[in-house]
């Protein structure tokens, strides 16, 4: 029993990386930009965030950890929108090939992480010597009362904020695409941006929005990873594939953010399901944590074998929009 | 009695280069009228809308909206007018349902109630006899239904002045007689519709008033009643230009190509071609004359194997006196057969040429196969390439320098060049002039005359008749897919042609 509880909380632990990503990577993928520098972005919101609070814990003579997590979560929400915006210029204003452009910020990001995780690790005194425990336990702090309920507190109440946050976010998300009007043309956009720009809806607006404020969401994912997950410190590509899975749970999750919520627990849970079976080989392990993706190409196949319209990927995903090509 | 006029256009003119589109066009529409745009392809019908509606800005002349002068600038200009254009092309997005599209990129609450808004779009069909369903999928819809979409989304913003650009081209006689209803219903409601036609048994059905264009100038207004076929056609046509294209006599003909009662049906289901026969002859040029869109592309693709045929045959007579049933080979067998296929699309490059490749690697095209095993031959094409530059006087830096960036007429000297480069047996061309200079039109010409002469059966699709009936041997009309009539092309006049090509429903 207490085996499944522990796995289910790593699992969700898992799954919350990836549900920040995949938030930000549906909402750009509404407005037609398929950003592939995901994992860039949640690289440099994870070093961004954890370099606020570094600087703020070093500084400040009494630091208080509130203020320690909404200085980090804006520096990792401006800096991985940064990431958004430098992905907006290249291919909405420049036009550049998004594949190409997200491939680079990938690699951009990654290397930015590592390059100021390795600096901060020197100037805290060496690796592994970041600490900023005041807003680490700020982030990782339970809810109190709720949490002590056995197996469910454990279940449902054992998490940091960032956790119930990523939640709230991708409800108000879903809401926001379904029920009101910015959603709704943000969705057109997404599908035909010809026809959202013959309808008076500003194409070129919405689409810069909905990548910078995506890559934002995107960058919590790495900053939950920094702070709740690794408990305030940075690895050096500690963080591994998980933007590579957020971006799978994209298309798992069908573009649909509840989707999202519960298929990013279940990429979780196969993430680490090597852990939880006794007895697994080196070259096991590897194989089992290829299961998101295994499950992702399963998905795939069946969406693509029942051709639904609903459940394929918005109609002009990938394309750059000028007006006057016909 | 001062009277004002819902729209009046006032010496409009419109350039495009150094093509005039428009010339001086004067034009009234009244609030509780439709009015009719008659005219043939190239006429200007869509550009004049076009500026109404936003899309373009007139170069001279006024607009007046309701007695008063307005400047249009962008669509959105022109809905704030409340006038309202529905194009051929819907502007419709599949994924989400009638209602949804049409009250896209509108102002209002933020928190969408789609209850009141199906309430709304309900009142407005119920009011005009639409059929349509607010919540229904634009992707489960046929061609009428999302027509309808998009006419309720121009009632629903409010649109006073509906202009609809050749709403039946796309609807079966009974969608037809549906659409006219509700557009008359708009009308005894006080709209003022502008309908875009080249159809003229619609035009008499339907309008109140007819204003006809040719060549980009304005020639008149009737009204309905007034108007028969014959002046219709007469106004719409005009007189006949002579061209002065010389044309050999047909001699020696030979049988080339038989077809037999070919039907064939698009992806929605609408024959594009009905029971077309008809027989080509080695040596002389058949015309294939008809308004865009009355089977023209598909009659060229059927006989080249890229179409399949729902029923029918065509037979191919080959030199050698066999005769051979086209539809059991594909596209590229029966190139190899000798029936050559030079399709100009509107953009030219798309079909046939490889725009970034240069001519050495557009002749290869044609002859990848050939060469030993895993390899091209390169040698082939670039002598083919020089050849063709030397002989058709091909103006390029280089022969591999981009097509794309070559002039219309060289592209097509190119396109044209390759096909007959293999001793074709039959030439289907289309549009082989379109977009040409006068001198680059007379190469063109000559190309094919002496193709003709050495006993090439030439298919020839083109939309300017002048041209046709200079140009051609014989010419066969089509209208909406079917055979309405082959005449001889020295005998006939333009005004023959041009009311075969508009016979819609005088058969039946």
């Amino acid at each position: 029993m207490s085996v499944l509880i522990t796995f289910i909380q790593k699992a969700v632990m898992q799954g919350i990386c990836m549900l920040f990503g995949a938030d930000g990577e549906i909402l750009t993928e509404k407005s037609g930009n398929l950003n592939l520098g995901v994992p860039g972005m949640m690289y440099m919101g994870g070093i961004a965030g954890l370099m606020a609070a570094f600087y703020y814990e070093k500084l400040a003579a009494h630091p208080n950890g509130l203020v320690g997590m909404i200085l980090s979560l804006l520096a990792a929400f401006l800096m991985a929108a940064f990431g958004g915006l430098i992905f907006s210029v290249l291919t909405i204003t420049l036009r550049a090939n998004q594949n190409v452009a997200g491939l680079a910020l990938t690699t951009f990001g990654v290397g930015f992480g590592n390059f100021f995780g390795g600096s901060l690790s020197t100037l805290a005194g060496g690796v592994g010597q970041i600490s900023v425990a005041i807003t680490g336990d700020a982030y990782r702090a339970k809810i109190p009362l709720l949490s002590k309920i056995p197996v469910i507190g454990d279940i449902f109440f054992n998490y940091g904020f960032l956790t119930y946050f990523a939640i709230i976010i991708t409800l108000l998300m879903a809401f926001f695409l379904k029920r009101t009007r910015w959603g709704l043309n943000l969705n057109a956009v997404g599908e035909s941006p010809a026809t959202a720009d013959a309808a008076g809806i500003n194409v070129t607006l919405y689409k810069y929005l909905a990548t910078v404020i995506g890559g934002g969401i995107a960058g919590l994912g790495g900053l939950y990873f920094v702070m709740e997950y690794s408990g305030g410190t940075w690895t050096n590509n500690g963080f591994g594939d998980r933007g590579w899975l957020a971006i799978a749970l994209v298309i798992f999750a069908l573009w649909k953010p509840i989707n999202a919520i519960w298929g990013s627990f279940l990429f979780g849970g196969l993430y680490i399901l090597y852990l939880y079976i006794p007895g697994l080989g080196r070259s096991m392990q590897e194989i089992f944590k290829m299961l998101p993706y295994l499950v992702t190409i399963i998905v795939l196949i069946i969406t693509s074998l029942r051709k639904k319209k609903e459940q394929q990927p918005p109609e002009s995903l990938g394309l750059a929009y000028f007006r006057e090509d016909r | 009695m001062e009277q004002t006029y819902a729209i009046e256009l006032k010496n409009i003119t419109k350039r495009f280069g150094k093509i005039v589109a428009n010339d001086g066009i004067n034009l009234k529409v009244k609030r509780g009228e439709i009015l009719s745009l008659l005219g043939e392809n190239g006429s200007g019908k869509t550009t004049l809308m076009n500026m109404i509606s936003g899309i373009y800005f007139p170069d001279e002349g006024h607009i007046l909206v309701d007695g008063k002068a307005v400047s249009i600038r962008s669509p959105k200009d022109s809905f704030d007018l409340g006038i309202g254009m529905i194009h051929q092309h819907f502007k419709l997005i599949d994924v989400m349902t009638a209602a949804e599209n049409i009250i896209l990129g509108l102002k209002g609450n933020a928190v969408l109630d789609m209850k009141k808004v199906h309430k709304d779009i309900q009142e407005l069909v119920d009011r005009y006899g639409f059929d349509l369903d607010p919540a229904q999928k634009v992707y489960t819809m046929s061609v009428s239904q999302k027509q309808t979409v998009e006419i309720v989304k121009m009632l629903y913003r409010g649109a006073n002045i509906l202009i609809l650009d050749e709403p039946t081209a796309v609807l079966t006689p009974q969608e037809v007689d549906k659409l006219f209803e509700v557009l008359r219903n708009m009308r005894d409601d006080g709209r003022a519709i502008i309908i875009i036609t080249h159809k003229l048994n619609e035009v008499l059905e339907l309008s109140d008033r007819v204003a006809i264009l040719r060549k980009g100038k304005y020639i008149g207004t009737l009204q309905t009643s007034e108007a028969t076929v014959e002046s219709l056609t007469e106004m719409m046509v005009g007189e006949k230009v002579s061209l002065d294209i010389n044309r050999p006599m047909p001699h020696d003909l030979k049988k080339r190509l038989t077809i037999n009662n070919i039907t064939c049906t698009n992806e929605d289901g609408l024959h594009v071609l009905e029971n077309v026969s008809f027989e080509a002859f080695g040596g002389e040029v058949l015309g294939v004359a008809g308004i865009s869109g009355s089977g023209q592309k598909e009659l060229l693709e059927a006989i080249a194997g890229l179409t399949k045929l729902s029923s029918g045959s065509v037979i191919f007579h080959s030199p050698e006196g066999e005769d051979i049933d086209l539809a059991k080979y594909d596209a590229a067998q029966i190139n190899e057969l000798g029936v050559r296929h030079s399709f100009v699309p509107e953009d030219r490059l798309g079909m046939g040429l490889v725009g970034s490749m240069g001519m050495t690697g557009n002749m290869l095209l044609r002859s990848f196969r050939k060469g030993k095993g895993f390899f091209t031959s390169l040698k082939a094409p670039k002598e083919l390439a020089e050849k063709i530059k030397e002989d058709l006087d091909v103006v390029t830096p280089d022969i591999d320098y981009p097509v794309r960036r070559l002039s219309g007429g060289n592209v097509q000297k190119i396109l044209v060049g390759r096909e007959i480069a293999s001793s074709p047996a039959v030439l289907l061309v289309a549009y082989p002039v379109r977009g040409l200079d006068i001198n680059s039109s007379y190469m063109i010409y000559n190309l094919l005359n002496k193709q003709k002469e050495r006993g090439v059966s030439v298919v020839c699709v083109a939309e300017d008749l002048d041209m046709l009936l200079e140009f051609c041997d014989r010419i066969m009309v089509l209208c909406d897919g079917k055979v309405t009539g082959i005449v001889d092309a020295r005998k006939t006049t333009k005004e023959e042609v041009g009311r075969l090509m508009t016979s819609h429903k005088e058969e039946q």
